[in-house]
């Protein structure tokens, strides 16, 4: 099982990333969504996969079982995933709002809320001086 | 934007959440020792009331709701605050975990964790919950 | 005794930082009184170092400690001796005054107040400076000064020039900042202390260590930069953009003397490394003269006196590096000289423009008449500057040449000094003589004299000047023995009197006088003749260089940013995926990974399924163009997840999936009409290459989790959970009892987070909603017409 959800993790981390890559806004949602559900998968597998033994300890005086799946990782997991969907929840908001003020969903035509599009004239305050020796 | 709303699932909302809501409070309570946890109960009375809001509307959730959806955010907060400063007004360090020495009937052992738990219990339902009826409340308008 | 003075001053220094804000409150409330209130504090200072002096006199240091970040030998040390003392005084003293004039001087500007705030956290930096035993603490101290020396050259903030020469200051004297900080670093390594007691306890060690010429260097470039040597002089006469009391007070008598008081400081430790002599004397010779013939091709009285200035900081230099016991007391009886002077000049120059409109040379003539205070205070102050006896800088010039004269090349030496205390002459004559008695250059002036604020503290600094020359045992016993005492680490002797005979050094002084009074009569020939020479070198000049330096830094960082910010979201993460699967990459073909990966298992049925169907909707998920497809693909993977969880023992996170699948697909019907289509706007041959760039990445993470998988095979962790759960923390289900307990403050941080997304999304639909309300408003007023 380790093998099928290695490759499983890396499918989706692959659609994650080309989703990322796209143009269209929404895509880009989409593609987080898968990104967070591959690093889950990674944190799940870095702990042996086992069936049918969770962290639980028996009644009686607490000692542990023989054999136990790794609590670690899961608590990481479980935080990962409520933590997602906040940040899923932002990025939807993020997106609507985008789209409804700019009125496109193209990144592309985004640019220029990211970099000045018009070439600005740096440095021109030092000129300004005169040189002394 | 109106939709039309299903009766059926209006119906079966009315009584679902409330059940949907004890089984949250049990999932808290139980979950240090067995399955369950502040933030599935949390999650779970979270979807039992967006349920209800979506099945009749996001104002009868509104009135249905005590407190503020933030207002339950800064209580859980301060609830997981209040379990971690505890133990620095006895002495020990930031966060560890107080015990009452006897257990109570069903709930078993209390202890700061539980305040804890109970903070992110109303966390999760309050962040779920202002999100959500924010968006379905716009979307109302 | 000295230990509570000191605890005293340091008080005091708290008091100047709590204070810098109010001060400027108290300009708007009370603006007659701000000034004078204002310099209690100082004055306060003055006072406490003017009554540790009899101690400190009498060989005795205070030494008052408290650990900071014992860990990064970071204590804040403070230190009470000579150089220390006599520095505070300047610092205080004068800072007193320089408050007082200020207030006059910018009376009714709108700033004043943030004047009285900057000035203030300067003078408790400085003092810092000079208080500090630690060596941590005292850089912390010098960065302090070069950022309020920023902010009070670009005071006037609204003239480009100011702006820039304000940078130049910051630019230079911080690059200098970092080296000193390195160099501190290195003493540190060697002798592992940042106190400086330690350092000189250690000298000897410190002198043969392999990195202790390093650590000189370093030093060095600190306090040449700030100390204005060559060739980082130039930032020096551009910071004459600041209003003058802050020249004079900063750049001329307190702050650019900081790195000649760090030199003196730590002459007990560096002074033995060979290296020393020759490199400050070197420094400050070519300083010294080079500084001194620059400034007689200046016509404005500031930058004229701001080249007097870096030669006497080179002079002071090319004292501390012969290091010889009268080089050192002339060095410090120099160093007070000029701070007191120069402090009265620049004070009488900036009196001289507000009282005319002009400061330049040119221009200025017979103004005395109508100025007469000021015309006392300048031409007292140019006395001192010119070495005429009876004042101070007699006695100082004396004592240069009598340095000099016992040195290996007497004559050489004796000579270039003489011909730059000469060049130091002729300005001292065209400003205290030229400008106020000399012909009338420019008839339009109407000059007047100003308010006993702005003539009172330039006269008291030159009459002090006048006091220190005629009671030279006075000065020479309290002031300059103790100060050079401190630096040579024992008592001196320090005899100095107005009157020693025939000497050669009396000689040299009479010839310095007549060299300098003849070519100061040269004034209207020589100064634009210079100036003609010094700009027809200036391409040449490391301010050219300075500049060329920090255009080509600019373009630099223009051009890289403008390569990694292109604004494309996906050339972003182009380069870190890329970046990440090459040093992955190179991490494991550089460090020999073993490639041994997890054994295969045979899977069972129902994996089969689960990873069938997550497979099968990340492939369609990615070629899909309906909304409701899409979100429907993506929660059948969240639910498979969901399953695969609880078939591989996590039954909280399946659940906690399950909930959090149905909500995420409630979060996305709410907003979904909202949202744009799914528009296909690459071009076929960026999908294809994204395909197998994506693949790439993909491949890696599978390769990543193969390996790690095998190779985390320590349980010890989940084994100290296991056993500690229940004992304690009362708890059974260990996912839990980590997430409330043993990581509790983890959790807290998380739920933290959780709280500031859900602020996140409520203001940006409250955002929404207003934004949106506005442009309805606008469409419906555009359809009104």
């Amino acid at each position: 099982m380790t093998w099928l959800l290695a490759i499983t993790a890396g499918v989706l981390f692959a659609a994650g990333l080309y989703m990322i890559l796209r143009r269209s806004l929404v895509k880009i949602l989409v593609g987080l969504a898968l990104l967070s559900y591959a690093v889950n998968l990674l944190l799940f597998n870095s702990a042996p996969l086992l069936p049918a033994r969770p962290p639980l300890l028996p009644p009686g005086n607490g000692a542990p079982p023989e054999v136990y799946a790794d609590p670690l990782p899961q608590a990481l997991i479980l935080t990962a995933i409520v933590i997602s969907f906040g940040v899923t929840a932002f990025a939807v908001v993020l997106m609507r709002q985008v789209y409804g003020t700019l009125g496109t969903d193209d990144l592309n035509e985004m640019r220029c809320t990211d970099v000045p599009c018009e070439e600005v004239e740096i440095a021109s305050e030092e000129e300004q001086m005169e040189e002394p020796l | 934007m109106k939709r039309a709303r299903s009766i059926l699932l209006a119906t079966a909302a009315r009584y679902l959440m409330p059940l949907m809501l004890i089984f949250s409070v049990f999932l808290l309570l139980r979950g240090h020792n067995e399955i369950g946890g502040g933030f599935v109960g949390g999650l779970v009375a979270a979807s039992a009331l967006m349920l209800y809001g979506i099945a009749l509307s996001p104002a009868a959730l509104r009135n249905l709701l005590p407190l503020e959806p933030r207002l339950l955010v800064g209580l859980g907060l301060l609830a997981a605050l209040t379990s971690a400063l505890l133990p620095v007004l006895a002495g020990r360090p930031f966060l560890t975990g107080l015990w009452l020495k006897t257990p109570l009937p069903v709930i078993g052992k209390v202890g700061t964790p539980l305040l804890f738990d109970m903070g992110v219990y109303f966390v999760v339902i309050g962040v779920v919950l202002w999100i959500l009826l924010s968006l379905a409340e716009e979307e109302a308008q | 005794m000295l230990t509570r003075q000191l605890t005293w001053l340091i008080v005091t220094l708290a008091g100047g930082v709590l204070f810098a804000a109010p001060a400027a409150l108290l300009r708007r409330r009370a603006e007659r009184l701000a000034a004078p209130l204002l310099a209690l504090l100082p004055l306060a200072a003055f006072v406490q170092l003017l009554a540790a002096l009899p101690a400190v006199r009498a060989g005795e240091t205070a030494q008052v400690r408290f650990d900071w970040a014992p860990a990064l030998g970071l204590s804040l040390t403070f230190t009470l001796d000579g150089l220390g003392l006599v520095m505070g005084l300047l610092i205080s003293g004068i800072g007193a005054l320089v408050i007082l004039y200020g207030g006059a001087y910018l009376h009714g500007h709108p700033a004043l107040g943030r004047f009285y705030t900057l000035l203030l956290l300067f003078m408790t930096a400085m003092l810092g400076i000079a208080l500090s035993g630690n060596a941590l603490l005292l850089f912390i101290f010098w960065e302090l000064t070069s950022i309020t020396s920023f902010l009070l050259i670009g005071f006037e903030h609204e003239r480009a020039g100011a702006r820039a020469a304000a940078w130049q200051a910051l630019l230079v004297t911080g690059g200098g900042g970092l080296a000193l900080l390195a160099g501190f670093a290195l003493l540190a390594v060697i002798s592992g202390s940042f106190e400086m007691t330690v350092w000189a306890a250690q000298a000897a060690e410190i002198a043969v260590h392999p990195l202790a010429p390093a650590a000189f260097w370093l030093i060095l470039a600190g306090a040449a930069t700030k100390s204005a040597q060559f060739p980082f002089h130039f930032w020096l006469p551009n910071a004459m953009e600041a209003p003058t009391p802050v020249s004079a007070y900063l750049h001329s008598a307190t702050m650019v003397k900081a790195g000649v008081f760090l030199l003196a400081r730590l002459f007990p430790v560096l002074g033995g490394l060979p290296l020393w002599t020759p490199a400050l004397t070197t420094l400050g010779l070519l300083t010294l003269l080079g500084a001194a013939f620059l400034a007689l091709g200046q016509t404005d009285l500031k930058r004229l006196l701001a080249y007097t200035t870096v030669s006497a900081l080179g002079m002071l230099v090319f004292l501390l590096g012969l290091g010889t016991p009268p080089a050192l007391k002339a060095a410090t009886l120099f160093l007070v000289t000029h701070a007191l002077y120069k402090g009265a000049l620049f004070l009488t120059a900036g009196s001289v423009d507000h009282g005319t409109g002009t400061r330049e040379l040119p221009r200025l003539g017979g103004i005395g008449r109508a100025m007469p205070f000021t015309a006392a205070a300048g031409g007292l102050a140019a006395l001192s500057m010119a070495g005429l006896p009876p004042l101070v800088g007699f006695l100082a010039k004396e004592l240069v040449y009598e340095t000099t004269l016992t040195t290996v090349a007497p004559l050489l030496l004796s000579a270039l000094t003489l011909l730059a205390n000469a060049a130091t002459v002729v300005v001292a004559v065209w400003i205290g003589w030229q400008a106020f008695w000399g012909r009338p250059g420019d008839r339009s002036l109407h000059p007047h004299e100003g308010t006993p604020g702005l003539w009172g503290p330039p006269l008291l600094l030159a009459l002090l000047g006048l006091a220190l020359g005629l009671f030279p045992s006075l000065s020479g016993g309290w002031l300059i023995a103790p100060m050079t005492a401190a630096i040579l680490g024992h008592s001196v002797n320090v005899k100095l009197a107005l009157w020693h005979g025939l000497t050669p050094m009396l000689g040299l002084s009479a010839l310095t006088l007549l060299l300098g009074i003849g070519l100061a009569a040269l004034r209207r020939t020589l100064q634009p003749r210079l100036a003609a020479f010094w700009r027809a070198l200036a391409p040449f000049g490391p301010a050219n260089l300075y500049h060329r330096f920090v255009h080509g830094l600019l373009s630099l960082a223009s051009w890289q940013t403008g390569l990694l910010q292109s604004g494309y979201l996906r050339i972003y993460v182009l380069v870190i995926v890329l970046t990440t699967v090459s040093l992955a990459g190179l991490t494991i073909i550089l460090n020999d990974v073993p490639l041994t990966l997890s054994p295969w298992q045979p899977p069972r049925f129902y994996d089969f399924v689960l990873v069938g169907v997550i497979l099968t909707a990340a492939l369609l998920v990615t070629r899909s163009r309906s909304r409701v497809a899409t979100i429907a693909l993506l929660g059948s993977i969240g639910f498979s997840i969901a399953v695969l969880f609880l078939l591989y023992s996590a039954p909280d996170l399946a659940m906690v999936q399950f909930a959090i699948e149905t909500l995420t697909v409630i979060l996305f019907v709410l907003v979904l009409y909202k949202l744009p289509k799914f528009s296909r706007l690459s071009s076929a041959p960026t999908r294809l290459a994204d395909f197998f760039f994506a693949l790439t990445g993909g491949l890696l993470m599978t390769l990543l989790m193969l390996l790690v998988s095998r190779h985390t095979s320590d349980a010890s962790v989940a084994a100290y959970y296991a056993a500690n759960s229940l004992a304690q923390a009362n708890g059974r289900n260990i996912v839990n009892v980590i997430l409330v307990d043993f990581r509790g403050l983890d959790t807290l941080g998380e739920m933290t987070v959780l709280a500031i997304a859900a602020i996140g999304v409520f203001s940006l639909i409250r955002l929404g909603g207003k934004a949106g309300r506005k442009q309805r408003a606008v469409t419906k007023g555009e359809r009104a017409k």
